[in-house]
């Protein structure tokens, strides 16, 4: 199992508390965690992707083992580390204010 | 006895307030969705426990929420609480938040471009759903007006959106321009009598009518005049900012435009100039009285880019002639050192009697009238900003 840490708002309307488990089959990549996210939580389509284009939406990061991998291509794959659930993959809202 | 319900989008959340039919005491709940913009609510007249609601973020997107019990609980259109997130079929759901333009050569339009504010020429971008417009007969038909300016539409209680791609496709788009806060489809009125025709208003193009149910739209802003666009008197390219209309009297249509009141005797192929004795009139909220139909109020806002009342003092103004003679209404009101704006989808009325009259500010005040304006009371007054505010008559 794979572990996410979703922002606030996005738990809220996941309606779950504190880590999102997930299992992941084959390659661990930025697009594998987000399918089975929206999968599993249809509710947040197009929250974090665009519905379309499937582009990180502008004022979300995604960090893991300290890393930034925001700007990573949807298919590189993950941390060994993200893999083995030893660190969560994690979804940031951008500080800008409001 | 009879209920009032009003339903208010904020900056912040959503504020549900009710009331009995005296509408001095009031229940205030909420916030709900917190920390989300609430650009609208508002409850379906053929069963008033169906409401919908656009919830928005700059970080997260469109969320469609609805609700089938008068606003205490809540879900997304297709995935309620406690049920299975994928379709029988097998596919995920979350379809109520997808709003995509229509491009296909079947139904759709090609996605083209509208005027940016130097005059370049912009890719239509879907942003937000400014104003949600339930069906009068089906609690599970409902229309968006969106920004980049389109109308989509519901059939399945919100589950699904299509967009009515004649409106975007009707040419004029090159000219249609944002105004300063985006280019939003923010008013659509369905006509009771006429079964296919409704009105839409969009900042900055102007006013549409279609009268095939949706398929074809033309402009009807014959008669607006605006200084700030090139040609005045062009066919699209008006900031309007509201049209109101009565049940009774679906022909007569009231405008709030940028600049300038108007009205139209002939479902919108013309209008003329109302604004009288009106202080300024530069506004955003037009609204028609329940039971009056020559009864409307505005609330004049000193100019475009002085967002507050004149002389600081907030004053809905009622005229009882249709327009041209207007009086101000002020009992209860601050009359000193206000400076809040009241957005356009920010007035309601509800069908008692007498007529209520509601609005917010962007102080976060909702200011009620129990007799048509005669006199104002805060309902609540440290909510944030308020972007909209509805009202339900509940038997």
């Amino acid at each position: 199992m794979i572990r996410v840490v979703l922002p606030a708002h996005l738990r809220t309307l996941a309606r779950v508390d504190g880590e999102v488990q997930l299992q992941v089959d084959g390659p661990l990549t930025q697009r594998a965690v987000l399918d089975a996210l929206e999968a599993r939580y249809p509710m947040l389509r197009g929250t974090i992707r665009d519905h379309v284009t499937q582009r990180r939406r502008p004022f979300l990061r995604f960090f893991a083992c300290q890393q930034d991998l925001s700007h990573e291509l949807p298919d590189t794959p993950l941390p060994d580390a993200v893999a083995t659930g030893g660190e969560p993959f994690l979804i940031v809202g951008a500080i800008a204010g409001g | 006895m009879s209920t009032a319900r009003v339903l208010v989008g904020t900056r912040k959340g959503a504020f549900i307030l009710t009331s009995d039919g005296k509408r001095e005491r009031w229940n205030i709940s909420g916030p709900h969705f917190a920390g989300w913009e609430l650009y609208h609510l508002k409850g379906s007249p053929a069963d008033p426990n169906r409401l919908y609601a656009s919830q928005t973020s700059g970080w997260f997107g469109q969320i469609i929420q609805r609700s089938d019990d008068g606003g205490k609980t809540w879900h997304q259109p297709g995935t309620p609480l406690g049920e299975p997130t994928i379709t029988p079929e097998g596919m995920p759901k979350g379809e109520s938040n997808k709003f995509v333009y229509d491009t296909s050569s079947e139904t759709g339009k090609s996605l083209t471009t509208h005027q940016w504010y130097d005059g370049t020429q912009h890719p239509w971008e879907f942003k937000r759903v400014w104003h949600l417009e339930p069906s009068l007969t089906d609690p599970d038909v409902v229309y968006a007006g969106v920004e980049d300016a389109a109308i989509f539409r519901s059939t399945d209680g919100g589950k699904s959106w299509h967009e009515l791609a004649g409106l975007r496709g009707h040419g004029s788009g090159p000219q249609w321009s944002p105004g300063a806060g985006g280019m939003g489809l923010h008013t659509i009125i369905i006509d009771p009598t006429h079964h296919n025709r409704m009105f839409v208003a969009i900042s900055a193009a102007g006013a549409f009518r279609t009268d095939d149910g949706g398929k074809t739209w033309r402009p009807i802003n014959r008669g607006l005049h605006s200084l700030y666009i090139p040609n005045p008197t062009a066919e699209v390219g008006h900031c309007v900012h509201r049209i109101a209309m009565h049940p009774s009297r679906p022909r007569v249509l009231f405008m709030q435009k940028h600049w300038d009141v108007l009205r139209s005797d002939d479902a919108g192929d013309s209008w003329h100039e109302v604004s009288g004795n009106l202080p300024t009139d530069f506004g955003f909220p037009i609204d028609v009285h329940a039971h009056e139909p020559d009864t409307i109020y505005v609330v004049p806002i000193k100019s475009d880019s002085e967002h507050y009342p004149p002389e600081g003092k907030l004053r809905v103004y009622r005229s009882r002639t249709g327009g041209n003679e207007w009086e101000a209404l002020t009992k209860g009101l601050p009359q000193r050192d206000c400076y809040v704006n009241v957005l356009r989808d920010a007035m309601a009325v509800d069908s008692l009697d007498p007529c209520g009259v509601y609005f917010g500010t962007t102080g976060g005040q909702v200011y009620g009238s129990a007799n048509g304006g005669d006199s104002w009371a805060p309902i609540v007054r440290d909510l944030p900003a308020v972007l909209s505010v509805e009202v339900q008559t509940l038997p």
